[in-house]
């Protein structure tokens, strides 16, 4: 008989994210509630939830950039990323996105996805120069179109990172999947698999990289 | 061997200088909060390992409480005004990118140098986390430039790196959390009984139905874990194995590749991906915290189209 009570913990955390509670405080609820509903005795979820936050560790590592980009900031990082994109004739912020994208996936796909990054590129630099790209083609920018591009900022580095890394043959995911296959007796090479990642990655090159050249457009047609 | 428990190191004392950038900020009326919180990060990343798991759990509440109860703020008073920085930027140009582009070519370049030298056998650098490990070395790197160019005053990348986390706040740790999430929805079973509801309602005798509900399983599964990871072998041994590969005998490569790649577009929709929708949401100042999300949600579904084509027309040929 499959228990199914667990599944509340997952309801849990989609009506905490839903009405906005804290995050942190949805997901501890969230795994205690799991984890009791699961059989667990209370003891035995609070050392499962320090395991699994101890060992992942890693994620955080990032953040190690923080004090050299916010030193760069200080001594105006931001304002010159503007500067010289606003230098350059026939910038938009468009192209700018649509050659961080490129540039994301192929550097992801050599297995380097983790030398640029939300808080190593994305704020002090492709941020401000997409900004700055949007306030040459559409003047001064409204809070509205300011966040939009923020946010698209964020986003080019997620698709291209995302449906670049997985090109690489040595990428946790592809391991992954290998791995679970030869589980099931299925024996692949990582180059069997990872060649199946390039027409994926082509695709969101092409639909991203319209939604981009679309976002020039509005720009543009705004700011006349 | 120079190995993630280094960076570790590295990164606990990173931790421990937000914290003490926090305690000098007189104008933040939280600040024995932040401090608190990032001190207990710093002690986690150095002492992690000696707490055992009990102790690990009551730091993950000690955080979650200090977040949950609000305590943590924030002030904008550490820095230099924009004028400065106007003033700063036009007397260091474009030089000012340098020290920011040492960080990723030092990761780069010596990715590659130790991967293609005799160096990957030497056992200086443990070969798993290399890229990583550079990276922490090329923030060491930037810093010493940037003190002998620069010359800030002494605690000025405390201070700044302190503005900077304090921007971020407590969606910094919701990552590492989601990941031990992801451990207790596996210890309570969570992935089998989706598995076994997904297998339960496919359609039989339409392959094309079968790629259908593999794929949405992978993207619903992977919007509720926050990790395509997660999904992968529940939706492999509920459908794509047994079904896909050897009931309808499609191309395993594809089933596999594919199938993960239709997870990345659940990632692109989902708070729970909170290092990549929500963090960058808070690193950016956005007013909506799923702003990134709203942005990505155009691209992700037309992708998921292009994705289940693939797999039905590539892997079944």
């Amino acid at each position: 008989m499959i228990n199914y009570w667990p599944l509340l913990g997952v309801a849990l955390v989609v009506l905490g994210f839903a009405l906005r509670f804290n995050p942190l405080l949805v997901v501890a609820v969230a795994a205690i509630v799991t984890g009791l509903l699961g059989h667990m005795p209370f003891l035995k979820v609070l050392g499962t939830l320090g395991h699994g936050f101890n060992e992942n560790r890693y994620v955080s590592i990032s953040y190690v950039v923080l004090p050299v980009i916010g030193l760069l900031e200080r001594f105006g990082l931001q304002q010159r990323a503007r500067t010289l994109i606003a230098g350059i004739r026939g910038a938009t912020t468009g192209r700018l996105l649509i050659f961080y994208l490129a540039f994301r996936q192929v550097v992801s796909a050599l297995g380097l996805k983790d030398v640029a990054g939300h808080a190593q590129s994305v704020r002090p630099l492709v941020a401000p120069m997409a900004l700055a790209a949007a306030e040459k083609q559409h003047g001064k920018l409204d809070e509205d179109t300011d966040e939009r591009v923020k946010a698209m900022s964020a986003a080019t580095d997620n698709v291209g990172v995302f449906f670049g890394e997985d090109i690489f043959i040595a990428i946790a995911s592809i391991l992954l999947i290998q791995g679970t296959l030869a589980g099931f007796g299925i024996q692949l090479t990582p180059f069997q698999l990872s060649v199946w990642a390039i027409p994926t990655a082509i695709c969101a090159f092409v639909i991203h990289g319209i939604r981009l050249l679309l976002l020039d457009r509005q720009l543009g047609a705004r700011g006349k | 061997m120079i190995n993630l428990h280094w960076l570790y190191v590295l990164a606990g004392a990173i931790f421990a200088s937000f914290a003490i950038s926090s305690a000098r900020d007189g104008m933040n009326p939280k600040r024995w909060g932040n401090t608190a919180f990032w001190g207990l990060l710093a002690g986690s990343f150095w002492f992690g390992d000696l707490l055992g798991d009990i102790g690990n759990g009551v730091l993950v509440l000690a955080l979650v409480a200090i977040a949950g109860m609000h305590l943590l703020g924030r002030s904008s008073t550490k820095s230099t005004t924009n004028d400065e920085r106007e003033h700063f930027s036009r007397r260091f140009a474009n030089r000012l990118f340098l020290p920011a582009l040492i960080i990723p070519f030092t990761a780069f370049a010596g990715t590659l140098a130790f991967n293609y030298t005799p160096l990957k056998g030497s056992g200086l650098i443990d070969p798993k986390s290399v890229t990583l490990v550079l990276l922490g070395l090329g923030v060491i790197i930037a810093l010493i430039v940037c003190y002998a160019w620069l010359r800030p005053p002494v605690m000025a990348p405390v201070d700044e790196g302190g503005r900077l986390a304090d921007s971020i706040g407590w969606a910094l740790v919701v990552p590492q959390m989601l990941a031990a999430l992801g451990v207790i929805f596996a210890a309570a079973g969570v992935g089998a009984t989706i598995g076994s509801i997904a297998g339960s309602i496919l359609p039989h005798g339409s392959v094309f139905l079968a790629v259908l509900l593999y794929a949405l399983g992978m993207v619903v599964f992977t919007m509720i874990m926050g990790n395509a990871f997660a999904a992968f072998p529940v939706m492999a041994a509920a459908i794509g194995v047994p079904i896909l590969i050897h009931a309808d005998g499609g191309n395993p490569a594809v089933i596999g590749a594919v199938g993960m790649l239709s997870g990345f577009c659940g990632t692109l929709m989902t708070p729970m991906a909170a290092n990549f929708n929500i963090v960058p949401a808070a690193l950016l100042e956005l007013k909506n915290q799923y702003g990134v999300i709203k942005a990505q949600i155009p691209t992700a579904l037309p992708l998921l189209v292009a994705n289940i084509v693939i797999l039905y027309f590539a892997a079944f040929r």
